[in-house]
Protein backbone atom coordinates (compact mmCIF):
# COMPACT_ATOMS: atom_id res chain seq x y z
CA UNK A 1 0.00 0.00 0.00
CA UNK A 2 2.43 2.62 1.35
CA UNK A 3 5.67 3.92 -0.23
CA UNK A 4 8.80 2.36 0.87
CA UNK A 5 10.13 4.60 3.71
CA UNK A 6 13.65 4.52 2.27
CA UNK A 7 12.71 6.48 -1.05
CA UNK A 8 10.98 9.34 1.33
CA UNK A 9 8.16 11.09 -0.32
CA UNK A 10 7.77 11.51 -3.81
CA UNK A 11 7.56 14.86 -5.37
CA UNK A 12 7.99 16.19 -8.93
CA UNK A 13 11.50 17.24 -9.65
CA UNK A 14 10.81 20.58 -11.45
CA UNK A 15 8.35 21.66 -8.77
CA UNK A 16 10.55 21.28 -6.49
CA UNK A 17 13.21 22.81 -8.04
CA UNK A 18 10.99 25.72 -8.88
CA UNK A 19 10.34 25.80 -5.21
CA UNK A 20 14.32 26.21 -4.44
CA UNK A 21 15.15 28.73 -6.52
CA UNK A 22 11.71 30.77 -4.78
CA UNK A 23 13.04 29.77 -1.41
CA UNK A 24 16.29 31.64 -2.50
CA UNK A 25 14.57 34.60 -3.65
CA UNK A 26 11.59 36.28 -2.55
CA UNK A 27 8.69 34.26 -3.02
CA UNK A 28 5.03 35.31 -4.08
CA UNK A 29 4.58 33.93 -7.58
CA UNK A 30 1.73 31.36 -8.24
CA UNK A 31 3.59 27.87 -9.56
CA UNK A 32 1.81 25.92 -12.07
CA UNK A 33 1.84 22.42 -11.99
CA UNK A 34 0.02 18.97 -13.50
CA UNK A 35 1.76 17.30 -10.86
CA UNK A 36 -1.28 16.28 -8.41
CA UNK A 37 0.75 13.34 -7.21
CA UNK A 38 3.37 15.06 -5.36
CA UNK A 39 3.50 15.17 -1.51
CA UNK A 40 3.18 18.94 0.68
CA UNK A 41 6.81 19.01 1.63
CA UNK A 42 7.79 21.29 4.67
CA UNK A 43 9.59 23.43 1.95
CA UNK A 44 6.44 24.38 0.30
CA UNK A 45 4.83 26.42 3.37
CA UNK A 46 3.67 29.69 2.64
CA UNK A 47 4.03 29.24 -1.30
CA UNK A 48 0.66 29.43 -3.61
CA UNK A 49 0.67 26.38 -6.07
CA UNK A 50 -1.70 26.39 -9.11
CA UNK A 51 -2.67 22.78 -9.04
CA UNK A 52 -4.09 21.31 -12.11
CA UNK A 53 -7.94 19.99 -11.91
CA UNK A 54 -7.82 18.78 -15.79
CA UNK A 55 -9.38 22.12 -16.97
CA UNK A 56 -7.31 25.03 -15.15
CA UNK A 57 -4.89 25.68 -11.82
CA UNK A 58 -6.71 26.14 -8.61
CA UNK A 59 -4.65 28.24 -6.54
CA UNK A 60 -3.88 27.12 -2.94
CA UNK A 61 -2.31 28.30 -0.61
CA UNK A 62 0.04 25.47 1.20
CA UNK A 63 -0.03 25.72 4.90
CA UNK A 64 1.74 23.97 7.46
CA UNK A 65 -0.62 21.45 8.66
CA UNK A 66 -1.29 20.09 4.92
CA UNK A 67 2.42 18.68 4.92
CA UNK A 68 1.87 14.91 4.31
CA UNK A 69 -0.72 15.41 1.73
CA UNK A 70 -0.72 15.50 -1.68
CA UNK A 71 -1.21 18.24 -4.09
CA UNK A 72 -4.21 17.11 -5.39
CA UNK A 73 -6.33 16.42 -2.68
CA UNK A 74 -6.88 20.14 -2.40
CA UNK A 75 -7.78 20.23 -5.62
CA UNK A 76 -11.19 19.00 -6.73
CA UNK A 77 -12.03 17.66 -10.07
CA UNK A 78 -15.15 17.24 -10.23
CA UNK A 79 -17.93 19.83 -10.10
CA UNK A 80 -21.22 18.64 -8.49
CA UNK A 81 -24.09 21.21 -8.90
CA UNK A 82 -26.42 19.27 -7.07
CA UNK A 83 -29.53 17.15 -8.83
CA UNK A 84 -32.43 18.31 -10.96
CA UNK A 85 -35.57 18.54 -9.70
CA UNK A 86 -38.54 16.40 -11.72
CA UNK A 87 -40.45 19.01 -12.70
CA UNK A 88 -36.71 20.60 -15.16
CA UNK A 89 -36.41 17.32 -16.29
CA UNK A 90 -39.97 17.40 -18.30
CA UNK A 91 -39.21 20.94 -19.19
CA UNK A 92 -36.00 20.27 -20.57
CA UNK A 93 -37.54 16.97 -21.95
CA UNK A 94 -39.96 18.95 -23.67
CA UNK A 95 -37.70 21.12 -25.28
CA UNK A 96 -35.85 19.13 -27.26
CA UNK A 97 -39.49 18.05 -28.78
CA UNK B 1 -17.78 -3.30 39.97
CA UNK B 2 -14.19 -3.68 37.69
CA UNK B 3 -14.25 -0.13 36.40
CA UNK B 4 -11.43 0.43 34.10
CA UNK B 5 -10.62 3.57 32.10
CA UNK B 6 -13.40 5.47 33.05
CA UNK B 7 -16.98 4.15 32.15
CA UNK B 8 -16.89 0.90 31.10
CA UNK B 9 -18.35 -2.05 33.77
CA UNK B 10 -18.04 -5.71 31.66
CA UNK B 11 -18.27 -8.80 33.99
CA UNK B 12 -19.36 -11.77 33.41
CA UNK B 13 -17.16 -12.44 30.25
CA UNK B 14 -13.56 -13.47 30.42
CA UNK B 15 -11.51 -10.42 30.53
CA UNK B 16 -9.90 -11.15 27.16
CA UNK B 17 -13.32 -10.30 25.76
CA UNK B 18 -13.91 -7.96 28.29
CA UNK B 19 -11.63 -5.43 27.72
CA UNK B 20 -12.60 -4.66 24.20
CA UNK B 21 -15.86 -2.82 25.44
CA UNK B 22 -13.20 -0.58 25.89
CA UNK B 23 -13.34 2.24 23.10
CA UNK B 24 -10.20 1.85 21.36
CA UNK B 25 -9.18 -1.52 22.49
CA UNK B 26 -9.97 -3.99 20.36
CA UNK B 27 -8.83 -7.96 20.12
CA UNK B 28 -5.22 -7.48 19.80
CA UNK B 29 -4.74 -4.53 22.27
CA UNK B 30 -6.75 -6.61 24.69
CA UNK B 31 -4.25 -9.10 24.59
CA UNK B 32 -1.44 -6.99 24.83
CA UNK B 33 -2.72 -5.56 27.82
CA UNK B 34 -3.09 -8.92 29.26
CA UNK B 35 0.09 -10.23 28.72
CA UNK B 36 2.33 -6.57 30.18
CA UNK B 37 0.20 -6.61 33.60
CA UNK B 38 0.61 -11.14 33.38
CA UNK B 39 -3.02 -11.37 33.68
CA UNK B 40 -5.12 -14.55 32.18
CA UNK B 41 -7.03 -13.36 29.21
CA UNK B 42 -9.63 -16.73 30.38
CA UNK B 43 -10.04 -15.33 33.69
CA UNK B 44 -13.77 -14.27 34.27
CA UNK B 45 -13.71 -10.36 34.84
CA UNK B 46 -15.71 -10.98 38.15
CA UNK B 47 -13.03 -13.97 39.45
CA UNK B 48 -10.28 -11.38 38.97
CA UNK B 49 -8.50 -9.92 42.45
CA UNK B 50 -8.66 -6.13 42.94
CA UNK B 51 -4.71 -6.34 43.09
CA UNK B 52 -5.00 -7.65 39.20
CA UNK B 53 -7.82 -5.07 38.25
CA UNK B 54 -5.68 -1.89 39.39
CA UNK B 55 -2.97 -3.65 37.40
CA UNK B 56 -4.55 -3.88 34.22
CA UNK B 57 -6.10 -0.61 35.01
CA UNK B 58 -2.58 0.86 35.47
CA UNK B 59 -1.26 -0.16 32.12
CA UNK B 60 -3.94 1.10 30.34
CA UNK B 61 -3.97 4.45 32.24
CA UNK B 62 0.03 4.60 31.20
CA UNK B 63 0.46 3.57 27.68
CA UNK B 64 -2.93 3.27 25.58
CA UNK B 65 -5.68 6.36 24.83
CA UNK B 66 -8.24 5.36 25.09
CA UNK B 67 -12.20 6.63 25.27
CA UNK B 68 -12.72 10.33 25.94
CA UNK B 69 -9.07 11.33 24.76
CA UNK B 70 -9.22 9.05 21.58
CA UNK B 71 -12.16 9.88 20.77
CA UNK B 72 -11.03 13.96 20.67
CA UNK B 73 -7.97 12.83 18.64
CA UNK B 74 -10.02 11.36 15.68
CA UNK B 75 -12.55 14.00 16.01
CA UNK B 76 -9.78 16.54 15.81
CA UNK B 77 -8.11 14.58 12.90
CA UNK B 78 -11.16 15.04 10.98
CA UNK B 79 -11.74 18.51 12.01
CA UNK B 80 -7.98 18.96 10.43
CA UNK B 81 -9.12 17.87 7.59
CA UNK B 82 -12.23 20.01 6.98
CA UNK B 83 -10.25 22.71 7.64
CA UNK B 84 -7.52 22.41 5.67
CA UNK B 85 -9.68 21.97 2.81
CA UNK B 86 -8.95 18.49 1.32
CA UNK B 87 -10.75 16.21 -0.35
CA UNK B 88 -11.34 13.75 2.32
CA UNK B 89 -12.72 17.18 5.08
CA UNK B 90 -15.27 17.97 1.70
CA UNK B 91 -16.73 14.70 1.91
CA UNK B 92 -16.75 14.71 5.89
CA UNK B 93 -18.41 17.65 5.78
CA UNK B 94 -21.14 16.48 3.22
CA UNK B 95 -21.59 13.07 5.20
CA UNK B 96 -20.91 11.33 2.14
CA UNK B 97 -18.02 8.50 2.03
CA UNK B 98 -14.65 9.74 2.37
CA UNK B 99 -12.63 6.59 1.46
CA UNK B 100 -13.29 6.25 -2.50
CA UNK B 101 -16.79 4.32 -2.17
CA UNK B 102 -19.24 4.36 -4.90
CA UNK B 103 -22.41 6.53 -3.94
CA UNK B 104 -24.55 5.80 -6.63
CA UNK B 105 -26.30 3.39 -4.72
CA UNK B 106 -25.18 2.26 -1.08
CA UNK B 107 -23.20 4.30 1.15
CA UNK B 108 -26.09 4.00 3.77
CA UNK B 109 -24.16 4.03 6.62
CA UNK B 110 -22.82 6.81 6.02
CA UNK B 111 -25.76 8.79 4.09
CA UNK B 112 -28.61 7.64 6.48
CA UNK B 113 -31.82 6.51 5.67
CA UNK B 114 -33.26 7.44 2.15
CA UNK B 115 -34.15 10.01 0.93
CA UNK B 116 -36.10 10.71 -1.92
CA UNK B 117 -34.39 12.30 -4.56
CA UNK B 118 -36.76 13.84 -8.22
CA UNK B 119 -35.69 11.85 -10.96
CA UNK B 120 -34.30 8.51 -9.39
CA UNK B 121 -37.31 6.48 -10.73
CA UNK B 122 -36.27 3.73 -12.60
CA UNK B 123 -32.82 3.91 -13.56
CA UNK B 124 -29.95 1.30 -13.93
CA UNK B 125 -28.43 0.65 -9.75
CA UNK B 126 -32.30 0.77 -8.83
CA UNK B 127 -33.51 -1.45 -10.92
CA UNK B 128 -31.22 -4.22 -9.29
CA UNK B 129 -32.83 -5.99 -6.12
Amino acid sequence: MSRSSRKGPYCDAKLLEKIKTLNRSGEKVVIKTWSRASTILPQMIGHTIGVHDGRRHVPIFITENMVGHKLGEFSMTRTFRGHVSKAQVTVQARKKR
Amino acid sequence: MARIAGVDIPRDKKVGISLQHIYGIGPSLSRRVLSSSSVNPDIKVKDLSEEEISRIREVIDKEYKVEGELRKEVNLNIKRLIEIGSYRGIRSRRNLPVRGQRTRTNARTKRGLRKTVAGRGQRRGMTKK
